[in-house]
């Protein structure tokens, strides 16, 4: 069976791949959207990290033995103590000044981890094998479905959806949405903002971390694959608008789901076609699509 | 008794502005203080610098007597102290309730929510409108409901009837006379004399950053012309 | 009076200076010196962070070169097409970012340099990840021969010399000073009737053209122009030069592409000798951790150094 002249197997294994890719882009313009709206940074390094949680992950198995399973709880965790080292020991001296200093100074951590990592595993890639749990695929009649990559898919709406309903339903979003508007007058509540702020920054790397052990399995893990998908992640942003929580999701999925459509019918166009709906965005509604002018 | 609030020597900047010159001021337990002056005399400012919310601070501010100077901000408000300031700062991303209820419990013998939708029952009515969808003179009200929940004894208002209709004003009025009746400690900029004189106990002039003059109500006949030349009226 | 003896010592030593070093260097440090002046013309007094210069950087490096290698024209003129093709792309990367303000703004500029970079990566006249090799020198004018590197340092210095007068004068016009005033506070900038966007966009277009012509220049005296011209690491590295020399400083940037080149240059060497004086092992690969020891510089000079080197100066001298 054929859809524009494509396989209609074919045409759906690139559809689910581009639900994977707008996974990761979800997942990782929501950690940078939650991180600037309460810290006003744009978090440069987010790559950096999200390819950190990859490595842990690999380097876990690798020298450890740890389980894959493990890891996607462990990575996050030890990647938001890291990230919270930076925001502590860095970041925070440089909220009073204007915004660019916060990007080039995660912009200058995500050269010295990038650098670092590639001192020590060069520029290629390292295998990783899918857990056996999640091996293989089913045969669902009109195409073959990769457990992994439904698995990469589920996980990633799950944990951003739970994201959302926290800060959207709960009373700890609630003290997260009020310090992103007025941070002082929380602070005049009697809540620790600067803590707040501390774990906000932990857990938005966290949510980089998550992806990448996510993403282990699928690409391969390398020193690069955080600056290749960064600038990505920004113009996802700059598409969606950071005002909406559900907003970077849609987003971020709506546009894996559209690469992936380009890969087929336009593959020369894939690796552009996210700036150029960007550009086109930026034409006929600046603020982004559920964005609020800020 | 200690006194519920003691500020001595207190010198405030925002930046490189040197707003706030030898501050000095008290307030006794169950007081009500009203700080009087023109526009840009540093009321507010005081206001601000009790809860630390302006840049740097130094002299003394002792709450309940103990020096609360170098305390962080929201290390300040667990004394016991709600600040309604001056913008109202309703959260325009929180619903009306979500507002309400922000401010942790600070102490026991706050009010409950059910006593505070009593005395303000249209915040009850509109308590899932965005909050800043509200009405200016609801906004007060929320503004003011959200610290009395919880528990604060010591309340900074600043210009809380600023800009409101005269029936609310009146609410708001009755409100403090009620507040006051249960011992709560009120420190008030105000501009509106009016609504200031038949609440307060005592009245602090400040100009220029600092103290220029004080009396209690029952000097306030013998002291209108003075007052009247010391605030322009 | 001191300041016109300044500039002519440095101009004399501009002069001698292919005497004494190795004067390839010196123009790729000169072109480098350009690039960042044209940058620090956005940032410094426009109070725009740009992160996507590598595109005008590079792009013109690959028009140029191909002007020059596949069409066969002269010097001049293939250094004009790939200033005018930065120009042009600077007019419209430009007018998409000004839409948006502060970051945004910042991060328009990197995504739309990344398209950019795709489109480069697989245009089959770039050479891909080989890169366009064996661009000629030819003739300037059609008679002097830029095959000599002597000769080739003086036109160089000629042409950057040029643009950085150009440069300062523009600074000094009313045009520079409304772009100062926009940098200090756009608001009242508007109020007081300046079209700011206006503004904003012809600073963008001259800062575009200024970095093309500097990569221009450089892919001709070196000869290939290469993607790393125009990956973003390219706008950062322009970006950490801008911030180690002193943003909004008139000679903050020269002094900053000096240090960074050198410092890339020698890397070698001083991780061969951190090795031999520590005994530890690793320095001797310091000279491929350039990305790291980049990095480190960017992540002391925003937390500390935040006015770089002739800011600091200035502003002790004061």
């Amino acid at each position: 069976m054929e859809i524009f002249g494509i396989p209609l197997a074919a045409f759906l294994g690139q559809l689910l791949l581009g639900l994977v890719n707008g996974s990761f882009y979800a997942m990782l313009s929501l950690g940078l959207a939650v991180i600037f709206g309460l810290l006003n940074v744009i978090n440069f390094a987010h790559g950096a990290l999200y390819m950190m949680g990859a490595f842990l992950a690999w380097m876990g198995l690798q020298y450890f033995g740890i389980s894959y399973w493990v890891m996607l709880l462990l990575a996050p965790l030890m990647i938001a103590l890291f990230g919270m080292v930076i925001e502590r020991s860095m970041l925070r001296w440089l909220y009073q000044l204007d915004h660019l200093y916060g990007l080039l100074l995660t912009f200058g951590v995500t050269l010295i981890i990038e650098g670092v990592f590639r001192s020590f595993y060069g520029v290629s890639g390292q295998p990783f094998a899918v857990p056996p749990q999640l091996a293989g695929a089913t045969d669902l009649g009109f195409m073959m479905l990769p457990i992994y990559r439904a698995w990469v898919v589920v996980a990633s709406l799950v944990v951003c959806l739970v994201t959302w309903f926290v800060i959207e339903k709960t009373r700890l979003g609630a003290y997260l949405r009020a310090g992103t508007e007025n941070p002082r007058m929380v602070e005049a509540f009697g809540i620790n903002v600067p803590l707040m702020v501390t774990l906000t920054y932990g857990f938005g790397v966290a949510l980089a971390a998550f992806a990448g052990v996510l993403a282990a399995p699928v690409l391969q893990v390398s020193p690069l694959m955080g600056s290749n998908l960064i600038v990505t992640i920004f113009a996802v942003v700059v598409i969606g608008g950071m005002g909406s929580i559900l907003g970077s999701i849609v987003t971020g999925l709506a546009l894996g789901v559209i690469e992936g459509l380009t890969k087929v019918f336009y593959p020369e166009l894939s690796s552009t076609v996210v700036f150029i709906i960007m550009a086109i965005v930026l034409l006929v509604r600046p603020a982004g699509l559920f964005g609020r002018e800020k | 008794m200690t006194l519920a609030l003691e500020i001595k020597g207190l010198q405030a900047w925002y930046g490189e502005s040197h707003i706030l010159h030898d501050m000095n001021l008290s307030v006794a337990q169950g007081e009500v203080v009203t700080l009087l002056g023109r526009n840009g005399a540093g009321r507010t400012t005081t206001l601000r610098a009790i809860m630390g919310l302006t840049g740097r601070r130094s002299g003394s501010i002792k709450i309940n007597g103990i020096e609360t100077i170098a305390l962080p901000t929201h290390r300040i408000a667990h004394f016991g102290i709600g600040y309604c300031p001056e913008e109202r700062a309703i959260f325009s991303s929180l619903s009306a309730e979500e507002n309400l209820m922000l401010p942790p419990t600070l102490t026991a013998g706050g009010m409950s929510v059910d006593e505070i939708y009593q005395m303000f029952p249209n915040l009850e009515e509109r308590r899932l409108s965005q909050g800043t969808r509200l009405s200016g003179g609801e906004q007060q009200m929320l503004a003011v409901a959200r610290i009395l929940r919880t528990g604060a004894k010591l309340l900074l208002l600043d210009e809380i009837s600023e800009g409101l209709a005269p029936v609310i004003v009146q609410a708001l009025s009755r409100m403090i006379s009620t507040l006051k009746a249960k011992g709560y400690t009120i420190v008030m900029v105000e501009q509106n004399f009016r609504f200031a004189a038949p609440l307060a106990d005592r009245f602090y002039v400040i100009e220029h950053g600092h103290v220029v003059a004080q009396f209690n109500a029952n000097e306030l006949s013998t002291k209108t012309d003075e007052l009247n030349e010391l605030l322009g009226v | 009076m001191s300041r016109k003896l300044g500039y002519t010592a440095v101009l004399l030593g501009l002069l001698i200076a292919p005497f004494a070093l190795y004067p390839v260097l010196l123009m790729k440090i000169l072109c480098f010196a350009l690039f960042a002046c044209a940058f620090n013309l956005l940032i410094g007094f426009t109070g725009l962070l740009s992160f996507g210069h590598a595109a005008f950087f590079g792009g013109a490096a690959y028009i140029t070169g191909h002007a020059l290698k596949m069409w066969g024209l002269p010097f001049e003129l293939g250094i004009l097409t790939g200033t005018l093709f930065a120009a042009l792309v600077g007019w419209v990367i430009g007018g998409l970012a000004i839409r948006r303000q502060g970051i945004y703004f910042t991060m328009i500029t990197l995504a739309l340099a990344q398209m950019l970079f795709f489109v480069f990566l697989q245009a089959p006249f770039t050479g891909g990840e080989d890169g366009l090799q064996s661009i000629p020198r030819g003739y300037l004018l059609g008679v002097i021969d830029l095959r000599n590197d002597l000769t080739m340092y003086y036109v160089v210095l000629a042409i950057m010399v040029l643009s950085f007068a150009l440069i300062v004068r523009v600074i000094h016009s009313p045009f520079g000073q409304v772009l100062k005033a926009v940098r200090e506070n756009e608001p009242r900038a508007t109020s007081l009737g300046y079209e700011v966007a206006r503004y904003k966009s012809l600073a963008f277009v001259l800062s575009a053209a200024l970095a093309g012509l500097a990569g221009s220049v450089k892919a001709v005296v070196l000869g290939f122009g290469t993607l790393t011209d125009v990956h973003w690491s390219m706008s950062g590295l322009v970006v950490l030069m801008t911030l180690v020399g002193g943003m909004g400083t008139l000679f903050g940037p020269v002094l900053g592409a000096i240090i960074i080149i050198a410092l890339e240059n020698k890397l070698g060497d001083v991780g061969a000798w951190l090795a031999q004086v520590t005994a530890v092992e690793w320095f001797n690969t310091l000279g491929e951790s350039v990305t790291m020891i980049t990095g480190l510089i960017f992540v002391i000079c925003v937390l500390a150094f935040r006015r770089g080197i002739i800011g600091e100066l200035v502003a002790r001298l004061r």
